[in-house]
């Protein structure tokens, strides 16, 4: 038997299948840019979400790495006030003098002390009057601090000015108000020095906060100096000490807070480490990549369903050119393995294209935000690869059909 | 009815021995319809190494069906088909393929250029699919277009190229790989009188070159060129008439029948 097998070389069929492709370049333009548009979107989705992820991350390392927080073991978490039988125990373990003893050690930047002040059933009012129409007086939280405590919060103030120890050590019937707080009691500025009632006790409000970055409750809250809060509603002992460190400080200063705060019983005092900053950046990531996803995965379908559709109207078209094939020579795995590369290469292309749109966006959106966009490296040069995946998938059925057809039929119907 | 003959060329002063390139034994085909239709019935066609043959008759005649199956584009039903001393029947769809890319070239009434490639690409496409040398492509397609009088047409696209010269692409496309066989469905039906000329003219070079040709035509003046001519009506052969050529190749038919490779007699044969 004579040798007969039929061949085609790698060369020979990538330069037939791309001289395919540029038959009709508009049309293979069209049909890629649907994968460019799903592979774009998967890049870009990935990348931005690292990137924001990134960043949110990076503020929360940053605040977290840099909070100290010390509370009595028994202590519970804010909310409700604490029992007699505590505050006697806190009493014994959290002094009210924590800048004294904290500023002194090295890499603190600030602390302060807060606790809840007993004000019973005291209810707070701007001005002694009755307002039938509206609510004039309300159950608020009353919080005495020491005057570090704004520092330790990263506080910043509407207006007026935070109690210095001057307040505190007087006794001075000052507070500064919660921009909560002030809203409520309709206080928008201290420069008339503004009062407000605490039960019968008429105090001065001397401020208003704008925001705090911990503690935020405080911001609904009227704050008082400790010693006001101490002389006006008896023996009280913080029920946290929150420290403001230097970055890469915290915890040295946390392991050395508890000593320098109750040296005779640090036991009791159970000191807050910094949260492990890598749950919160797989949380972000996670619910910011499962929704875009979605989106780059369902466009990235429907490039493939275009491709398919695209290659099967060109397998019918191309009838005549499958049949002067066949009659060249041409084996059914040749004419399959044409249509294949083309929209392999096409999806190969939209991969290419798509993975630098992707990789471009994210650098826009960064830049856009002045964040540092990240993206995994594996990210754009895998995407060319999932292009080609999705180009060879989206070309198996019209290949086969392709190959399917009988030489005679395909020379007839392309005549 | 006639025995069939073969010549090994025209104007062979030498008696050559005959070399059957297309043997059809009892060759049928039936078309799977409702109801089946018989396309060839029996049909017994030598074709030996040089003839010239044309095969005419009506449409629907079976002519078209003889061509695919010579040309193995489409499987016979019944009897034996060998071509260059192959049995088809026996081959893979893969290997008649083969056996076209390597032995068979085809010429197509609507000759079936690609519109965006350019004509040396058109030619160069013959040999894509042959167990050859990559080399010298290029320089072949020259060759061929050459043969066909276009060797300034080589960048061009078939769009531009006048009917008789997009015919012409085809016949070079068609030789380029040296096919053993020229298989040609209609090769005029598309021309004017002088491009057909033109191409019987080439036929007859070819011819006298040594390649065997099959044409099919309904054109008389295009199978009276030709050397044997046969009549296909209702898928049975019925005829065989000899050219002037014949003259010449009388010498060689009666060596041929001597040497037993030329046969056979019988319903549909000569």
């Amino acid at each position: 038997m004579v040798s007969i097998k039929p061949r085609l070389t790698w060369r020979d069929l990538a330069s037939e299948a791309i001289a395919g492709l540029f038959t009709r370049p508009v049309r293979t333009a069209l049909t890629v840019l649907g994968t460019v548009l799903g592979i774009g979107a998967l890049v870009a989705t990935l990348g931005v979400s690292k990137t924001a992820g990134n960043r949110i991350v990076g503020r929360f390392d940053e605040l977290a790495a840099t909070q100290v927080s010390v509370e009595p073991v028994a202590n519970g978490l804010f909310g409700g006030g604490p029992s007699e039988e505590q505050q006697q125990r806190q009493g014994a373990v959290l002094p009210w003098n924590v800048e004294d003893r904290l500023l002194r050690l090295n890499g603190v930047v600030a602390a302060g002390a807060l606790a809840d002040a007993n004000v019973g059933s005291s209810l707070v009012r701007s001005t002694p009057i009755h307002d039938p129409l509206g609510q004039t007086e309300f159950q608020m939280r009353t919080v005495a601090a020491t005057p570090g405590l704004l520092g330790a919060l990263r506080g910043t103030l509407v207006t007026g000015r935070w109690f210095d120890e001057g307040h505190s050590d007087r006794a001075d019937r000052t507070v500064v108000l919660g921009a909560g707080a002030a809203r409520r009691l309709n206080i928008t500025r201290v420069d008339n020095q503004p009062a407000i009632y605490i039960g019968d006790d008429i105090f001065t409000v001397i401020g208003i906060l704008a925001d705090v970055r911990r503690e935020a409750d405080l911001l609904n809250a009227v704050i008082l100096p400790s010693g006001t809060a101490q002389e006006r509603y008896g023996d009280l002992a913080p029920s946290k000490v929150v420290i403001e460190t230097e970055i890469g400080a915290a915890q040295l200063i946390a392991s050395q807070a508890a000593v320098a705060l109750n040296p005779n019983n640090p036991d009791a005092l159970r000191v807050g480490a910094p949260p492990d900053p890598r749950t919160t950046r797989r949380k972000v990531e996670g619910d910011v990549n499962s929704l875009f996803l979605v989106l780059g995965l369902v466009s990235l379908v429907v490039g493939a369903i275009g491709i398919a559709n695209v290659t099967l109207v060109t397998v019918l078209e191309r009838t005549g050119e499958i049949g002067l094939r066949r009659a060249l020579g041409a084996a059914r795995r040749h004419i399959a393995l044409q249509f294949l590369v083309e929209s392999t290469a096409m999806g190969l292309a939209g991969g290419i294209i798509g993975a630098s749109a992707g990789t471009l966006i994210v650098v826009a959106v960064s830049a856009s935000r002045d964040w540092t966009p990240v993206l995994d490296a594996w990210v754009p040069f895998a995407s060319p690869f999932v292009g080609a995946i999705v180009g060879l998938v989206a070309g198996l059925y019209p290949s086969l059909r392709a190959a399917r057809m009988e030489p005679v039929d395909a020379l007839r119907a392309g005549t | 009815m006639k025995a069939a003959r073969g010549n090994a060329g025209a104007g062979a002063g030498a008696v050559e021995p005959v070399h059957p390139v297309v043997e059809l034994r009892g060759v049928g085909k039936v078309f799977d319809s409702e109801p089946p239709v018989v396309a060839l019935d029996g049909v017994n066609f030598i074709v030996n190494l040089g003839d010239y043959v044309s095969v005419v008759g009506p449409s629907g005649s079976g002519k078209s069906t003889l061509l695919n199956i010579v040309g193995c584009l489409d499987r016979h039903s019944s009897g034996t088909f060998l071509l260059d001393g192959i049995d088809i029947a026996t081959l893979k769809d893969g290997q008649r393929a083969a056996v076209r890319g390597q032995r068979i070239g085809f010429v197509f009434q609507s000759f079936h250029l690609l519109a965006h490639r350019t004509v040396e690409e058109n030619v160069m496409l013959a040999e894509l699919y042959r167990r050859g040398d990559r080399k010298g492509r290029r320089e072949r397609a020259e060759a061929s277009l050459r043969k066909v009088g276009l060797e300034s047409r080589l960048g061009f696209k078939p769009s531009r190229l006048s009917g008789g010269e997009r015919q012409r692409v085809a016949m070079a496309r068609a030789l380029v790989a040296s096919p053993s066989l020229l298989l040609c469905d209609e090769p005029t039906g598309n021309l004017d009188s002088k491009n057909t000329e033109a191409l019987l003219d080439l036929f007859d070079e070819l011819r006298a070159d040594g390649l065997t040709i099959i044409v099919i035509t309904h054109d008389e003046a295009v199978s009276r060129r030709a050397q044997r001519r046969v009549r296909i009506v209702d898928g049975i052969l019925t005829e065989d008439d000899l050219t002037v050529a014949t003259a010449a190749s009388a010498a060689t038919s009666s060596a041929a029948g001597s040497s037993g490779t030329t046969p056979t007699s019988g319903g549909g044969s000569w």
